[in-house]
Protein backbone atom coordinates (compact mmCIF):
# COMPACT_ATOMS: atom_id res chain seq x y z
CA UNK A 1 0.00 0.00 0.00
CA UNK A 2 1.14 3.63 -0.65
CA UNK A 3 3.74 5.06 -2.31
CA UNK A 4 7.54 3.23 -3.06
CA UNK A 5 10.49 5.16 -0.87
CA UNK A 6 11.49 5.94 -4.41
CA UNK A 7 8.28 8.37 -5.09
CA UNK A 8 9.14 10.07 -1.59
CA UNK A 9 8.33 13.96 -2.13
CA UNK A 10 9.83 16.58 0.43
CA UNK A 11 7.75 17.71 3.09
CA UNK A 12 8.86 20.93 3.31
CA UNK A 13 7.31 21.48 -0.75
CA UNK A 14 4.13 21.22 1.01
CA UNK A 15 4.54 25.21 1.96
CA UNK A 16 6.31 26.02 -1.36
CA UNK A 17 3.40 24.77 -2.71
CA UNK A 18 0.69 26.30 -0.97
CA UNK A 19 2.55 29.65 -1.97
CA UNK A 20 2.53 28.61 -5.32
CA UNK A 21 2.26 25.10 -7.48
CA UNK A 22 4.86 27.09 -10.11
CA UNK A 23 7.63 27.52 -6.65
CA UNK A 24 7.35 24.30 -6.03
CA UNK A 25 8.00 22.40 -9.33
CA UNK A 26 10.57 25.00 -10.04
CA UNK A 27 12.37 23.86 -6.84
CA UNK A 28 11.64 20.33 -6.62
CA UNK A 29 10.92 19.35 -10.28
CA UNK A 30 13.43 21.34 -12.21
CA UNK A 31 15.71 21.59 -9.10
CA UNK A 32 16.42 25.15 -9.48
CA UNK A 33 17.15 27.03 -6.14
CA UNK A 34 18.08 30.42 -5.58
CA UNK A 35 19.01 32.08 -2.28
CA UNK A 36 17.69 35.20 -1.20
CA UNK A 37 17.48 37.79 1.55
CA UNK A 38 14.48 35.52 3.38
CA UNK A 39 15.86 31.89 2.74
CA UNK A 40 19.30 32.84 3.42
CA UNK A 41 17.72 34.05 7.24
CA UNK A 42 15.14 30.98 7.18
CA UNK A 43 18.64 28.26 7.10
CA UNK A 44 19.83 30.69 9.87
CA UNK A 45 16.88 29.84 11.88
CA UNK A 46 16.68 25.85 11.10
CA UNK A 47 20.42 25.43 11.78
CA UNK A 48 19.58 25.91 15.22
CA UNK A 49 16.06 24.27 15.62
CA UNK A 50 17.65 21.25 14.01
CA UNK A 51 20.13 20.42 15.70
CA UNK A 52 19.31 16.76 16.07
CA UNK A 53 21.74 16.61 19.15
CA UNK A 54 20.04 18.25 21.25
CA UNK A 55 17.94 16.19 22.82
CA UNK A 56 16.52 17.64 25.82
CA UNK A 57 14.48 16.93 29.18
CA UNK A 58 12.85 20.47 30.84
CA UNK A 59 9.99 20.51 33.25
CA UNK A 60 9.13 16.58 32.41
CA UNK A 61 8.67 17.16 28.58
CA UNK A 62 11.35 15.60 26.20
CA UNK A 63 12.00 17.98 23.94
CA UNK A 64 13.71 16.20 20.34
CA UNK A 65 15.20 18.52 16.94
CA UNK A 66 15.47 17.47 13.81
CA UNK A 67 13.36 14.43 13.77
CA UNK A 68 13.27 12.43 10.56
CA UNK A 69 9.76 11.52 9.76
CA UNK A 70 8.01 9.93 6.81
CA UNK A 71 4.83 8.45 5.27
CA UNK A 72 4.31 5.74 2.83
CA UNK A 73 0.64 6.53 2.53
CA UNK A 74 0.97 10.20 2.06
CA UNK A 75 4.81 9.50 0.03
CA UNK A 76 6.14 12.07 1.37
CA UNK A 77 9.50 12.80 4.16
CA UNK A 78 10.86 15.39 5.75
CA UNK A 79 12.13 16.41 9.70
CA UNK A 80 10.08 18.19 12.20
CA UNK A 81 12.10 21.19 13.66
CA UNK A 82 11.07 20.23 17.28
CA UNK A 83 8.80 17.19 18.75
CA UNK A 84 7.61 17.42 22.23
CA UNK A 85 6.63 14.50 24.24
CA UNK A 86 4.27 15.21 27.03
CA UNK A 87 3.86 12.67 29.84
CA UNK A 88 0.66 11.75 29.73
CA UNK A 89 -1.86 8.18 30.78
CA UNK A 90 -3.38 9.03 27.23
CA UNK A 91 0.07 8.98 25.27
CA UNK A 92 2.02 6.15 23.52
CA UNK A 93 5.26 4.39 24.97
CA UNK A 94 8.25 5.27 23.14
CA UNK A 95 11.54 3.58 22.44
CA UNK A 96 14.04 3.82 25.68
CA UNK A 97 11.83 5.34 27.61
CA UNK A 98 9.57 4.93 30.15
CA UNK A 99 6.02 5.90 30.55
CA UNK A 100 3.23 7.20 27.93
CA UNK A 101 4.15 10.14 26.39
CA UNK A 102 1.67 12.78 24.11
CA UNK A 103 3.72 13.99 21.39
CA UNK A 104 3.15 18.07 20.27
CA UNK A 105 5.04 18.90 17.05
CA UNK A 106 6.60 22.55 17.01
CA UNK A 107 7.66 24.25 13.59
CA UNK A 108 9.93 27.31 13.60
CA UNK A 109 9.34 30.28 11.10
CA UNK A 110 10.87 33.32 10.93
CA UNK A 111 8.79 36.28 10.32
CA UNK A 112 5.02 36.55 12.03
CA UNK A 113 1.87 34.75 11.07
CA UNK A 114 0.80 34.97 7.82
CA UNK A 115 -2.70 34.68 6.09
CA UNK A 116 -2.43 31.79 3.92
CA UNK A 117 -2.42 28.30 5.44
CA UNK A 118 0.80 27.10 4.08
CA UNK A 119 2.64 27.39 7.71
CA UNK A 120 -0.11 25.34 9.33
CA UNK A 121 -0.40 22.53 6.55
CA UNK A 122 3.65 21.69 6.72
CA UNK A 123 2.85 20.96 10.35
CA UNK A 124 0.00 19.41 9.87
CA UNK A 125 1.33 16.84 7.03
CA UNK A 126 4.21 16.15 9.87
CA UNK A 127 1.87 15.00 12.68
CA UNK A 128 0.13 12.76 9.96
CA UNK A 129 3.70 11.18 9.37
CA UNK A 130 4.10 11.15 13.40
CA UNK A 131 0.58 9.45 13.48
CA UNK A 132 1.95 6.61 11.04
CA UNK A 133 4.98 6.13 12.64
CA UNK A 134 4.08 6.53 16.35
CA UNK A 135 0.10 4.71 15.46
CA UNK A 136 -1.41 7.32 17.57
CA UNK A 137 -3.65 10.32 17.33
CA UNK A 138 -2.35 13.60 17.98
CA UNK A 139 -5.05 16.64 17.71
CA UNK A 140 -2.76 19.94 17.58
CA UNK A 141 0.67 21.47 17.46
CA UNK A 142 2.25 24.85 17.12
CA UNK A 143 3.53 27.29 15.21
CA UNK A 144 6.83 29.40 16.44
CA UNK A 145 7.52 32.73 14.91
CA UNK A 146 10.63 34.18 15.14
CA UNK A 147 9.03 38.00 14.54
CA UNK A 148 7.00 37.38 17.34
CA UNK A 149 8.65 35.18 19.60
CA UNK A 150 5.17 33.93 20.13
CA UNK A 151 3.80 30.54 19.88
CA UNK A 152 0.20 29.82 17.74
CA UNK A 153 -1.52 26.80 18.71
CA UNK A 154 -2.46 25.11 15.41
CA UNK A 155 -5.75 22.41 15.40
CA UNK A 156 -5.15 19.62 12.84
CA UNK A 157 -9.23 19.27 12.00
CA UNK A 158 -10.68 16.81 9.67
CA UNK A 159 -10.59 20.27 6.67
CA UNK A 160 -6.74 20.88 7.37
CA UNK A 161 -6.30 17.38 7.01
CA UNK A 162 -8.14 16.65 3.76
CA UNK A 163 -6.12 19.81 2.19
CA UNK A 164 -2.83 17.96 2.68
CA UNK A 165 -3.77 15.07 1.39
CA UNK A 166 -5.49 16.64 -1.66
CA UNK A 167 -2.55 18.78 -2.30
CA UNK A 168 -0.25 15.93 -1.91
CA UNK A 169 -2.26 13.83 -4.63
CA UNK A 170 -1.91 17.26 -6.99
CA UNK A 171 2.25 17.38 -6.40
CA UNK A 172 2.51 13.61 -6.92
CA UNK A 173 0.80 13.84 -10.08
CA UNK A 174 2.92 16.63 -11.30
CA UNK A 175 5.88 15.00 -10.42
CA UNK A 176 4.71 11.92 -12.11
CA UNK A 177 4.73 13.73 -15.35
CA UNK A 178 7.72 16.59 -14.81
CA UNK A 179 5.28 19.32 -15.63
CA UNK A 180 6.09 22.68 -14.27
CA UNK A 181 1.95 24.17 -14.14
CA UNK A 182 1.94 28.15 -15.11
CA UNK A 183 0.30 30.07 -12.44
CA UNK A 184 -1.25 33.38 -12.14
CA UNK A 185 1.20 35.71 -11.59
CA UNK A 186 0.61 38.39 -8.60
CA UNK A 187 1.94 40.33 -5.92
CA UNK A 188 3.90 38.20 -4.02
CA UNK A 189 5.75 37.10 -6.75
CA UNK A 190 7.88 39.62 -5.69
CA UNK A 191 9.49 38.31 -2.67
CA UNK A 192 9.74 35.16 -4.40
CA UNK A 193 13.64 34.29 -4.98
CA UNK A 194 13.05 32.36 -7.82
CA UNK A 195 11.24 35.35 -10.08
CA UNK A 196 14.10 35.25 -12.30
CA UNK A 197 14.30 31.61 -12.96
CA UNK A 198 10.55 31.66 -13.65
CA UNK A 199 10.06 34.52 -15.57
CA UNK A 200 6.40 35.06 -13.99
CA UNK A 201 5.52 37.33 -17.52
CA UNK A 202 5.67 33.88 -19.66
CA UNK A 203 2.65 32.50 -17.48
CA UNK A 204 0.36 35.40 -19.33
CA UNK A 205 0.42 33.32 -22.62
CA UNK A 206 2.81 35.78 -24.41
CA UNK A 207 3.41 34.01 -27.63
CA UNK A 208 6.57 33.86 -29.55
CA UNK A 209 5.70 32.54 -32.86
CA UNK A 210 3.45 36.38 -32.99
CA UNK A 211 6.55 37.87 -31.67
CA UNK A 212 8.41 36.41 -34.55
CA UNK A 213 6.49 37.42 -36.95
CA UNK A 214 5.72 40.74 -35.75
CA UNK A 215 9.50 41.11 -36.45
CA UNK A 216 9.48 39.76 -39.67
CA UNK A 217 6.58 41.69 -40.97
CA UNK A 218 8.44 44.77 -40.13
CA UNK A 219 11.04 43.27 -43.02
CA UNK A 220 8.12 43.09 -45.75
CA UNK A 221 9.22 46.34 -47.50
CA UNK B 1 16.21 40.05 -12.88
CA UNK B 2 19.19 37.57 -11.59
CA UNK B 3 22.20 40.09 -10.05
CA UNK B 4 24.77 40.79 -12.54
CA UNK B 5 28.14 39.91 -10.78
CA UNK B 6 31.84 40.10 -11.98
CA UNK B 7 34.19 38.24 -14.02
CA UNK B 8 37.80 37.94 -12.14
CA UNK B 9 40.17 38.03 -15.29
CA UNK B 10 43.17 36.70 -14.34
CA UNK B 11 46.04 37.87 -17.41
CA UNK B 12 49.28 37.63 -15.20
CA UNK B 13 50.66 34.24 -17.33
CA UNK B 14 52.82 32.40 -14.05
CA UNK B 15 49.82 33.66 -11.56
CA UNK B 16 48.39 31.03 -9.39
CA UNK B 17 45.30 30.35 -7.95
CA UNK B 18 44.30 29.75 -4.31
CA UNK B 19 41.45 29.27 -2.05
CA UNK B 20 41.68 31.22 1.71
CA UNK B 21 38.40 30.81 3.57
CA UNK B 22 35.28 32.19 0.89
CA UNK B 23 38.54 34.60 -1.04
CA UNK B 24 39.98 33.93 -4.27
CA UNK B 25 43.61 34.50 -4.06
CA UNK B 26 45.95 35.14 -6.77
CA UNK B 27 49.25 34.34 -5.85
CA UNK B 28 52.61 35.20 -7.92
CA UNK B 29 55.91 34.01 -6.44
CA UNK B 30 53.70 32.88 -3.23
CA UNK B 31 53.54 37.00 -2.88
CA UNK B 32 49.49 37.82 -2.78
CA UNK B 33 48.77 39.89 -5.66
CA UNK B 34 45.24 40.35 -5.34
CA UNK B 35 42.03 38.13 -3.03
CA UNK B 36 38.39 38.91 -3.89
CA UNK B 37 35.35 37.60 -2.44
CA UNK B 38 34.01 34.32 -4.44
CA UNK B 39 30.34 35.36 -3.47
CA UNK B 40 30.83 38.35 -5.88
CA UNK B 41 31.72 36.49 -8.58
CA UNK B 42 30.22 35.08 -11.45
CA UNK B 43 33.09 34.07 -13.57
CA UNK B 44 36.89 33.57 -13.38
CA UNK B 45 38.53 33.16 -16.81
CA UNK B 46 42.34 32.30 -16.13
CA UNK B 47 44.90 33.30 -19.31
CA UNK B 48 47.92 31.39 -18.18
CA UNK B 49 50.26 28.06 -17.51
CA UNK B 50 50.50 27.64 -13.41
CA UNK B 51 46.57 26.68 -13.01
CA UNK B 52 44.62 26.56 -9.57
CA UNK B 53 44.05 24.69 -6.40
CA UNK B 54 41.50 21.58 -6.42
CA UNK B 55 40.28 23.65 -3.26
CA UNK B 56 39.37 26.80 -5.70
CA UNK B 57 37.86 24.37 -7.97
CA UNK B 58 35.45 22.50 -5.94
CA UNK B 59 34.57 25.64 -4.34
CA UNK B 60 33.56 27.60 -7.52
CA UNK B 61 31.99 24.56 -8.67
CA UNK B 62 29.56 24.28 -5.64
CA UNK B 63 29.43 27.94 -5.81
CA UNK B 64 28.13 28.56 -9.18
CA UNK B 65 30.81 30.55 -10.54
CA UNK B 66 32.55 29.32 -13.72
CA UNK B 67 36.20 28.35 -13.53
CA UNK B 68 37.42 28.73 -17.25
CA UNK B 69 41.22 28.08 -17.94
CA UNK B 70 42.88 29.69 -21.20
CA UNK B 71 46.17 29.98 -22.99
CA UNK B 72 47.37 33.27 -22.52
CA UNK B 73 46.20 33.78 -26.04
CA UNK B 74 42.73 33.10 -25.16
CA UNK B 75 42.06 29.89 -26.75
CA UNK B 76 39.89 27.67 -24.36
CA UNK B 77 41.57 24.78 -22.65
CA UNK B 78 39.09 23.43 -19.56
CA UNK B 79 36.77 24.29 -17.11
CA UNK B 80 36.15 23.35 -13.73
CA UNK B 81 32.53 21.53 -13.46
CA UNK B 82 30.65 20.65 -10.30
CA UNK B 83 27.50 19.01 -9.81
CA UNK B 84 25.13 18.96 -12.79
CA UNK B 85 22.60 21.51 -12.47
CA UNK B 86 19.14 21.35 -13.22
CA UNK B 87 16.95 18.62 -14.01
CA UNK B 88 17.50 15.37 -16.09
CA UNK B 89 13.94 15.78 -17.84
CA UNK B 90 14.62 18.72 -19.06
CA UNK B 91 18.06 17.15 -20.45
CA UNK B 92 16.51 14.73 -22.15
CA UNK B 93 14.25 16.99 -23.70
CA UNK B 94 16.45 18.45 -25.66
CA UNK B 95 17.91 15.07 -26.77
CA UNK B 96 15.01 14.04 -28.33
CA UNK B 97 14.21 17.72 -30.17
CA UNK B 98 17.97 17.29 -31.29
CA UNK B 99 17.60 13.99 -32.32
CA UNK B 100 14.44 14.76 -34.88
CA UNK B 101 15.54 17.09 -37.57
CA UNK B 102 12.42 18.52 -37.79
CA UNK B 103 12.26 19.53 -34.59
CA UNK B 104 15.54 20.97 -34.91
CA UNK B 105 14.87 23.08 -37.54
CA UNK B 106 11.82 25.03 -35.56
CA UNK B 107 14.46 25.89 -32.87
CA UNK B 108 17.67 26.35 -35.13
CA UNK B 109 15.51 28.58 -37.95
CA UNK B 110 14.79 30.84 -35.18
CA UNK B 111 18.33 30.99 -33.93
CA UNK B 112 19.24 31.95 -38.04
CA UNK B 113 16.31 34.39 -38.03
CA UNK B 114 17.78 36.73 -34.81
CA UNK B 115 21.11 36.35 -36.23
CA UNK B 116 20.27 37.62 -40.16
CA UNK B 117 17.84 40.59 -38.74
CA UNK B 118 20.61 41.69 -35.96
CA UNK B 119 23.04 41.84 -38.48
CA UNK B 120 20.86 43.49 -41.10
CA UNK B 121 19.86 46.36 -38.42
CA UNK B 122 23.88 46.53 -37.77
CA UNK B 123 24.10 47.27 -41.45
CA UNK B 124 21.23 50.10 -41.30
CA UNK B 125 22.13 51.59 -38.35
CA UNK B 126 25.43 52.82 -39.66
CA UNK B 127 23.61 54.03 -42.65
CA UNK B 128 21.70 56.27 -40.34
CA UNK B 129 24.40 57.07 -37.54
CA UNK B 130 27.40 57.79 -40.45
CA UNK B 131 25.65 58.38 -43.66
CA UNK B 132 28.45 60.75 -44.19
CA UNK B 133 31.08 58.31 -44.05
CA UNK B 134 29.88 55.09 -45.31
CA UNK B 135 28.53 54.15 -48.65
CA UNK B 136 25.10 53.88 -47.90
CA UNK B 137 23.85 52.72 -51.14
CA UNK B 138 26.22 49.58 -50.73
CA UNK B 139 24.75 49.06 -47.20
CA UNK B 140 21.46 49.42 -48.49
CA UNK B 141 21.73 47.22 -51.20
CA UNK B 142 23.27 43.78 -48.81
CA UNK B 143 20.49 44.91 -46.30
CA UNK B 144 17.61 44.85 -48.67
CA UNK B 145 19.39 41.16 -49.88
CA UNK B 146 19.27 39.88 -46.16
CA UNK B 147 15.70 40.86 -45.63
CA UNK B 148 14.79 38.91 -49.20
CA UNK B 149 16.56 35.97 -47.05
CA UNK B 150 14.56 36.55 -43.91
CA UNK B 151 11.50 36.28 -45.87
CA UNK B 152 13.18 32.56 -47.26
CA UNK B 153 13.93 31.69 -43.10
CA UNK B 154 10.47 32.02 -42.52
CA UNK B 155 8.86 28.62 -44.04
CA UNK B 156 12.31 26.97 -43.89
CA UNK B 157 11.84 23.85 -42.39
CA UNK B 158 14.95 21.63 -43.47
CA UNK B 159 18.27 22.40 -41.62
CA UNK B 160 20.55 22.29 -44.90
CA UNK B 161 18.51 24.89 -46.85
CA UNK B 162 18.85 26.69 -43.42
CA UNK B 163 22.91 26.47 -43.47
CA UNK B 164 22.76 27.09 -47.21
CA UNK B 165 20.16 30.75 -46.45
CA UNK B 166 22.58 31.83 -42.99
CA UNK B 167 25.76 31.03 -45.70
CA UNK B 168 24.58 33.83 -47.93
CA UNK B 169 23.25 36.35 -45.43
CA UNK B 170 26.98 35.94 -43.83
CA UNK B 171 28.51 36.86 -47.13
CA UNK B 172 26.09 39.89 -47.49
CA UNK B 173 27.11 41.16 -44.29
CA UNK B 174 30.82 40.95 -44.18
CA UNK B 175 30.77 41.79 -48.03
CA UNK B 176 30.35 45.24 -46.35
CA UNK B 177 32.06 44.95 -42.64
CA UNK B 178 35.11 46.86 -43.71
CA UNK B 179 32.37 50.09 -43.94
CA UNK B 180 31.92 49.76 -40.67
CA UNK B 181 35.16 51.18 -39.83
CA UNK B 182 35.81 54.59 -39.58
CA UNK B 183 38.90 54.94 -37.63
CA UNK B 184 42.97 54.17 -38.00
CA UNK B 185 41.60 52.41 -41.41
CA UNK B 186 45.31 51.47 -42.42
CA UNK B 187 45.82 49.23 -39.67
CA UNK B 188 41.93 48.32 -39.30
CA UNK B 189 40.52 46.27 -42.62
CA UNK B 190 38.35 43.62 -43.19
CA UNK B 191 38.72 42.03 -46.01
CA UNK B 192 37.40 38.32 -44.92
CA UNK B 193 37.09 36.07 -42.02
CA UNK B 194 40.33 34.05 -41.15
CA UNK B 195 40.34 32.14 -37.81
CA UNK B 196 42.89 29.57 -37.59
CA UNK B 197 44.98 31.76 -37.25
CA UNK B 198 43.76 35.20 -37.36
CA UNK B 199 45.49 36.77 -39.67
CA UNK B 200 45.45 40.94 -39.20
CA UNK B 201 44.13 42.96 -36.53
CA UNK B 202 40.44 42.56 -37.05
CA UNK B 203 39.80 39.00 -37.11
CA UNK B 204 42.22 38.68 -34.08
CA UNK B 205 39.86 40.75 -32.47
CA UNK B 206 36.83 39.42 -33.55
CA UNK B 207 38.18 36.07 -32.38
CA UNK B 208 38.90 37.26 -29.12
CA UNK B 209 35.17 38.92 -28.83
CA UNK B 210 33.56 35.63 -30.31
CA UNK B 211 36.02 33.06 -27.10
CA UNK B 212 34.61 35.66 -25.00
CA UNK B 213 31.14 35.27 -25.80
CA UNK B 214 31.49 31.31 -26.31
CA UNK B 215 32.08 31.54 -22.75
CA UNK B 216 29.51 33.91 -21.48
CA UNK B 217 26.75 31.75 -23.39
CA UNK B 218 28.19 28.31 -22.28
CA UNK B 219 27.86 29.58 -18.53
CA UNK B 220 24.75 30.87 -19.58
CA UNK B 221 23.27 27.96 -20.94
CA UNK B 222 25.06 25.64 -18.35
CA UNK B 223 23.32 27.43 -15.12
CA UNK B 224 19.52 27.07 -16.28
CA UNK B 225 20.38 23.06 -16.68
CA UNK B 226 20.74 22.55 -20.62
CA UNK B 227 23.44 20.64 -21.96
CA UNK B 228 26.05 22.80 -23.89
CA UNK B 229 27.23 19.82 -26.24
CA UNK B 230 24.00 19.14 -27.19
CA UNK B 231 22.62 21.41 -30.59
CA UNK B 232 20.09 21.82 -32.35
CA UNK B 233 21.76 24.37 -36.13
CA UNK B 234 25.02 22.81 -35.12
CA UNK B 235 24.63 18.63 -35.16
CA UNK B 236 26.74 16.67 -32.24
CA UNK B 237 30.49 16.71 -33.12
CA UNK B 238 32.56 15.46 -30.16
CA UNK B 239 34.53 18.02 -28.19
CA UNK B 240 31.99 20.49 -29.76
CA UNK B 241 29.82 22.75 -27.82
CA UNK B 242 27.21 22.95 -30.20
CA UNK B 243 24.51 24.68 -28.40
CA UNK B 244 26.47 27.46 -27.15
CA UNK B 245 27.72 27.73 -30.65
CA UNK B 246 23.75 27.63 -31.44
CA UNK B 247 23.03 30.65 -28.88
CA UNK B 248 25.98 32.45 -30.09
CA UNK B 249 24.36 33.18 -33.62
CA UNK B 250 22.06 35.98 -32.68
CA UNK B 251 24.91 37.48 -30.43
CA UNK B 252 27.50 37.33 -32.78
CA UNK B 253 26.68 40.44 -34.99
CA UNK B 254 25.22 42.44 -31.91
CA UNK B 255 27.32 41.61 -29.38
CA UNK B 256 30.62 40.41 -30.24
CA UNK B 257 31.14 42.21 -34.16
CA UNK B 258 29.87 45.45 -32.67
CA UNK B 259 31.77 45.68 -29.88
CA UNK B 260 34.91 45.12 -31.83
CA UNK B 261 33.67 47.91 -34.13
CA UNK B 262 33.27 50.14 -31.53
CA UNK B 263 36.29 49.62 -29.62
CA UNK B 264 38.08 50.60 -32.80
CA UNK B 265 36.26 53.52 -33.82
CA UNK B 266 36.50 55.09 -30.28
CA UNK B 267 40.13 54.15 -30.14
CA UNK B 268 40.19 52.15 -27.42
CA UNK B 269 42.24 49.92 -28.78
CA UNK B 270 45.53 50.72 -30.63
CA UNK B 271 47.56 49.15 -33.29
CA UNK B 272 50.50 48.99 -30.73
CA UNK B 273 48.65 46.14 -28.79
CA UNK B 274 48.90 43.66 -31.69
CA UNK B 275 51.84 41.37 -32.32
CA UNK B 276 52.50 39.36 -35.61
CA UNK B 277 53.98 35.75 -35.51
CA UNK B 278 56.78 34.30 -38.23
CA UNK B 279 53.18 32.33 -39.14
CA UNK B 280 51.54 35.08 -40.21
CA UNK B 281 49.20 35.20 -37.28
CA UNK B 282 48.03 38.16 -35.37
CA UNK B 283 47.31 38.23 -31.79
CA UNK B 284 46.57 40.70 -29.01
CA UNK B 285 49.16 41.70 -26.81
CA UNK B 286 49.23 41.62 -23.05
CA UNK B 287 47.83 45.40 -23.38
CA UNK B 288 45.59 44.65 -25.93
CA UNK B 289 43.83 41.89 -24.35
CA UNK B 290 43.81 44.24 -21.00
CA UNK B 291 42.09 46.22 -22.83
CA UNK B 292 39.73 44.24 -24.36
CA UNK B 293 38.42 42.37 -21.21
CA UNK B 294 38.03 45.63 -19.82
CA UNK B 295 35.79 47.42 -22.04
CA UNK B 296 33.93 43.95 -22.58
CA UNK B 297 33.08 44.34 -18.53
CA UNK B 298 32.04 47.82 -19.20
CA UNK B 299 30.04 46.53 -21.97
CA UNK B 300 28.13 44.05 -20.11
CA UNK B 301 26.72 46.26 -17.23
CA UNK B 302 25.29 48.65 -20.19
CA UNK B 303 21.08 48.12 -20.11
CA UNK B 304 19.29 47.61 -22.87
CA UNK B 305 15.42 46.41 -22.70
CA UNK B 306 15.00 43.28 -23.49
CA UNK B 307 12.38 42.66 -26.82
CA UNK B 308 10.34 39.84 -25.78
CA UNK B 309 9.84 40.15 -21.88
CA UNK B 310 9.77 44.36 -22.22
CA UNK B 311 12.20 44.32 -19.13
CA UNK B 312 14.99 46.30 -18.66
CA UNK B 313 18.36 44.31 -18.01
CA UNK B 314 22.32 44.89 -18.30
CA UNK B 315 23.49 43.58 -21.89
CA UNK B 316 25.84 40.87 -19.97
CA UNK B 317 22.74 39.06 -18.55
CA UNK B 318 20.99 38.77 -21.90
CA UNK B 319 22.94 35.47 -23.34
CA UNK B 320 21.39 34.23 -19.80
CA UNK B 321 17.71 35.12 -20.24
CA UNK B 322 17.79 33.39 -23.81
CA UNK B 323 19.15 30.50 -22.32
CA UNK B 324 16.30 30.35 -19.72
CA UNK B 325 13.64 31.16 -22.53
CA UNK B 326 15.56 28.37 -24.43
CA UNK B 327 14.49 25.86 -21.58
CA UNK B 328 11.17 27.44 -21.07
CA UNK B 329 10.26 26.29 -25.14
CA UNK B 330 11.86 22.77 -24.43
CA UNK B 331 9.39 22.62 -21.02
CA UNK B 332 6.50 23.57 -22.79
CA UNK B 333 6.10 26.94 -21.37
CA UNK B 334 6.12 28.56 -24.85
CA UNK B 335 5.18 28.35 -28.34
CA UNK B 336 8.15 28.83 -30.34
CA UNK B 337 11.79 30.16 -28.87
CA UNK B 338 11.73 33.56 -29.20
CA UNK B 339 15.62 35.29 -30.78
CA UNK B 340 16.59 38.35 -29.28
CA UNK B 341 15.94 40.80 -31.91
CA UNK B 342 17.92 44.32 -32.21
CA UNK B 343 17.34 47.45 -34.02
Amino acid sequence: MGYSEDEFLLLSGLQHFAFCKRQWALIHIEQQWTENLHTVEGNFMHERAHDSSLTEFRDGILICRGIQVFSRELGITGACDVVEFHPSPDGVPIVGREGLWRPVPIEYKKGRPKEHDADALQLCAQAMCLEKMLVCTIPGGYLFYGETKRRQPVEFTPELRHTVTDMLNEMHMLYHRGYTPKVKPSKSCNACSLIETCLPKLCKNLSAVQYVNKHLKEEDL
Amino acid sequence: MRHLLNTLFVLTEDSYLTLEGENVVVLCESEVRARFPLHTLQAILYFGYKGASPALMGACASRGVTLSFLTSFGKFLAQACGKMQGNVLLRKQQYRLSDSEHDSCQIARHFIIGKVYNCRWILERATRDHAMRVDVARLKKNSLQMAEILSQLAPCSDLDTLRGLEGKAANFYFDVFDELILQNKEHFYFQNRSRRPPRDNVNALLSFAYTLLANDCAAALESVGLDSYVGFLHRDRPGRASLTLDLMEEFRGVYADRFVISLINNREILPKQFEQKENGAVWLNDEGRKAVLSAWQARKKATITHPFLNEKLPWGLVPYVQALLLSRYLRGDLDAYPPFFWK
